[in-house]
């Protein structure tokens, strides 16, 4: 495992993400397309903290934990991003009874 | 000594006569409106005993200085309230307060029963105060302040009854056109301003009055901040300040139809505040016009050529504060000139003995117009057997005015004649010297007009049969079908009450004995030593960095100059009784016989015709005005129009396209967008 593996399957996730959330018309798979962002981004975070230490602040766990923190930080949001998100749905499902997201247009113009 | 405390009550006592008449009295107590005037009185009476306190400490120990303090401090340019007390400070002050406490003891009398009595002192506070600010001010910012606050108080007194159109309009007038000459001395000041780092390179504040006294000198004084063509320019800003102030040719015009004010607020105005503030500014900044000689060249030229312009027109008119107001314009040409002749305490000489006999002029037009109910001298005549006292004075300031020996006039015109006889004094003056001698052809013709005009005032109201005064008036402005525009009052021909002849004769004695007195010509008079106001005053230059540079002597008295004057002033008197003292009522002036000229002199030269109509209505209106109207109309409208409509179009026609309302759509955009920054920050 190096760094460079890690951070091309991290490239691959986000950019799968990426291409969900901007080309699939079901609410529910955007939904989850974005979560892959997240994690895509996550996976840079952690592997560059693993890998690469600055010289001078191996001692000081706290500054050696940044990128590890950064990530449980970036979880709990995303977590209650989804729960917003989902609310989000249900709200849209109840109104036009279908998740697609080509219905959803009522900012037009 | 004097302290410091009690210079600033100097200015401060007026202020808060100012503040309470207006605060409080006016708006609460006005049944009590008497209070007002009592409480000026007794503010100016402590003030001028306070100056007088000053004057003298001057004299025994020389002048005091104090430590200004700081005001502001924008940006290096340190902006100071501080005291400047030299000789010509302490003598203003006694002229200002002196000549002020005597106009209100006078105005209780004249403006008893006028609804708006409380409102009247208030203004009078405040205009004195001012002028006090501006004696007291060694700061140009601060000066330059007071100055205008002259001007402002100057505006609500000639505007006093602005029920009357004519008097708002006079003082709209007296406002723009003072005004004009305002911006040359705020152009004056943004130069200094400008100059800042080079004073700061010398060590000098620019806004310090003895700072600029000193940087205009030449170098061997420690000077040579300021010099040549910016200096000259800079003097002459000043001077435009000065000039429309004092009333000099081209902006004189505001200063006769300032006449519509109450007629001891023209005595204040002509005699100690308003327009001695120009001649007190060029005095207060001599030490810089000395070291530009063709400003003073110009300064000459205008005084000179003021006192003969302004003496033409006083002898065709016929409202006798018009005839006054002519005379003030006239004699401040003579200060002015006696400035750019070098003659610097001769100017503020004439300006003490001016402000005595002019203000004791103004208060007797005042009882003349309580007798007879107008001011239009057509009605008058023969009032001397009525007003036996008012006749007495008007005689002693007429001669005053005049300048027959030994009344104060003739000593300080002599002064000045005889300056600009002898080229100035030595070192100073004009640096042209024809511009002397003509100055002098003016000043000695208008000796001569003088004393005729002055002559024809007092034979046309005081000699021959009574005219009928306002009824007279009002029925041949009836007769004639016009309608009663003045403020024709009634006719009661009576000495007037205490309070307006008492201080009448105080400064009717001022101005028999204050032009000897304050300038004993050969030997010490009672402890005044010779020459005193002039040598207090030089000595007062030598304070300042000018010392070393120019040697100001006091000249001799000059007899044959004093006999020539005599000369001419008695041949003027001669010419008005010839034709006007045994003048029959019904017939016409004997100058409407010489037509044209005599049209020219009563329509003013036609120079308000040459304002009003050519200047604002053709140049300004149909010039000005409507290029800046085109422009506002087809440039800055249609570039204003042309955003509108371009903004308006785009939205629904093109951009409006692009708002699908898909959200996906959006975020390919951004996602694109943000891939184009990137790429761009790779690549550069």
């Amino acid at each position: 495992m190096t760094l460079e593996s890690m951070m091309i399957v991290a490239a691959i996730m986000f950019c799968i993400g990426l291409y969900g959330s901007l080309a699939r018309r079901n609410v529910l798979v955007v939904l989850m397309s974005l979560e892959l962002m997240f994690n895509g981004v996550n996976l840079t975070l952690v592997a560059l903290a693993k890998y690469v230490v600055p010289v001078g602040i191996e001692d000081n766990i706290a500054a050696v934990l940044t990128g590890q923190v950064f990530a449980v930080f970036i979880i709990t949001v995303a977590a209650a991003e989804v729960a917003l998100g989902l609310g989000i749905v249900f709200a849209m499902y109840r109104n036009t009874e279908s998740v697609d997201l080509a219905n959803a247009t009522e900012l037009r113009n | 000594m004097v302290s410091e405390a009690s210079i600033w009550a100097i200015l401060l006592l007026p202020l808060a006569a100012f503040v309470v008449i207006g605060l409080v009295v006016r708006p609460f107590l006005n049944r009590y409106a008497w209070v007002s005037g009592i409480l000026l009185i007794i503010a100016l009476a402590a003030a001028l005993a306070l100056s007088v306190l000053t004057l003298d400490a001057v004299i025994r120990s020389g002048e005091p200085h104090f430590e200004g303090r700081q005001w502001l401090d924008v940006g290096g340019a340190v902006i100071e309230l501080a005291l400047l007390i030299d000789p010509l400070t302490a003598i203003m002050l006694v002229v200002v307060t002196g000549v002020s406490l005597m106009v209100q003891i006078y105005s209780l009398g004249y403006m008893r029963g006028d609804p708006s009595y409380a409102r009247y002192f208030a203004y009078m506070a405040l205009f004195t105060a001012s002028m006090l600010g501006l004696v007291l001010s060694a700061n140009i910012i601060v000066l330059y302040a007071f100055w205008e606050l002259v001007g402002v108080s100057s505006y609500l007194l000639i505007g006093f009854w602005h029920e009357r159109p004519a008097a708002a309009a006079a003082a709209k007038k007296a406002f723009l056109i003072t005004r004009i000459g305002d911006v040359g001395f705020l152009i004056a000041i943004l130069y200094l301003f400008l100059q800042g780092d080079r004073f700061a390179a010398a060590g000098l504040n620019p806004f310090h009055i003895p700072d600029i006294w000193q940087a205009a000198q030449p170098l061997a004084a420690g000077g040579a901040v300021l010099g040549g063509v910016g200096l000259t320019w800079l003097t002459l800003g000043i001077f435009s300040g000065a000039m429309g102030k004092s009333g000099q040719f081209p902006l004189h015009s505001w200063l006769p139809d300032a006449m519509e004010g109450p007629t001891p607020v023209s005595a204040l105005i002509h005699a100690a505040t308003m327009v001695a503030a120009g001649i007190f500014l060029v005095a207060r900044f001599y030490p810089v016009f000395q070291a530009a000689q063709h400003a003073l060249t110009v300064v000459a030229l205008v005084g000179g050529f003021t006192a003969l312009f302004a003496a033409t027109m006083g002898l065709v008119m016929n409202d006798i504060k018009r005839v006054m107001a002519y005379s003030t314009v006239s004699q401040l040409g003579y200060m002015m000139a006696a400035l750019g002749l070098g003659a610097f305490p001769a100017a503020i000489f004439h300006l003490v003995t001016h402000a005595s006999f002019k203000a004791l002029l103004f208060m007797v037009a005042g009882n003349v117009n309580h007798a007879t109910g107008t001011f239009n001298m057509r009605y008058m005549g023969g009032l001397w057997r009525r007003m036996p006292l008012t006749y007495a004075l008007v005689l002693i300031g007429g001669l005053s005015l005049v300048g027959i020996i030994p009344f104060a006039g003739f000593w300080s015109k002599d002064e000045i004649l005889s300056a600009a006889w002898s080229d100035g004094w030595h070192g100073g003056g004009p640096a042209a010297l024809w511009a002397g001698k003509l100055t002098l052809v003016f000043l000695l013709t208008g000796v001569l007009l003088t004393a005729f005009y002055t002559f024809r005032m007092i034979y046309m109201t005081f000699h021959g049969e009574f005219r009928g005064g306002a009824e007279q008036e009002r029925a041949d402005l009836a007769a004639e079908g016009q309608p009663n525009t003045g403020h024709l009052g009634e006719v009661h021909l009576a000495e007037s009450p205490i309070f307006m002849w008492f201080p009448m004769v105080l400064l009717g004695v001022a101005a028999v004995f204050s032009g000897y007195l304050l300038n004993p010509q050969w030997v010490e008079e009672f402890g005044i030593p010779k020459h005193w106001i002039t040598e207090f005053l030089i000595e007062g230059l030598k304070s300042t960095p000018l010392a070393g540079v120019v040697h100001l002597e006091v000249p001799a008295f000059n007899r044959w100059m004093a006999a020539v004057s005599t000369v001419i002033a008695l041949a003027g008197i001669g010419l008005a009784s010839v034709l006007y003292l045994r003048r029959s009522a019904a017939s016409k002036d004997p100058l409407e016989a010489i037509k044209p000229v005599h049209a020219l002199l009563s329509r003013k030269y036609f120079v308000d015709e040459l304002y009003e109509d050519v200047i604002v209505r053709r140049s300004f209106y149909n010039g000005m005005v409507r290029a800046v109207d085109w422009v506002d109309r087809v440039v800055v409208d249609g570039v204003v129009d042309a955003i509108g409509l371009v903004s308006r179009n785009l939205g629904p026609n093109f951009l409006s396209r692009f708002q699908t309302g898909e959200v996906q759509a959006y975020g390919v955009a951004l996602t694109l967008g943000s891939l184009l920054i990137l790429l761009g920050f790779l690549v550069f």
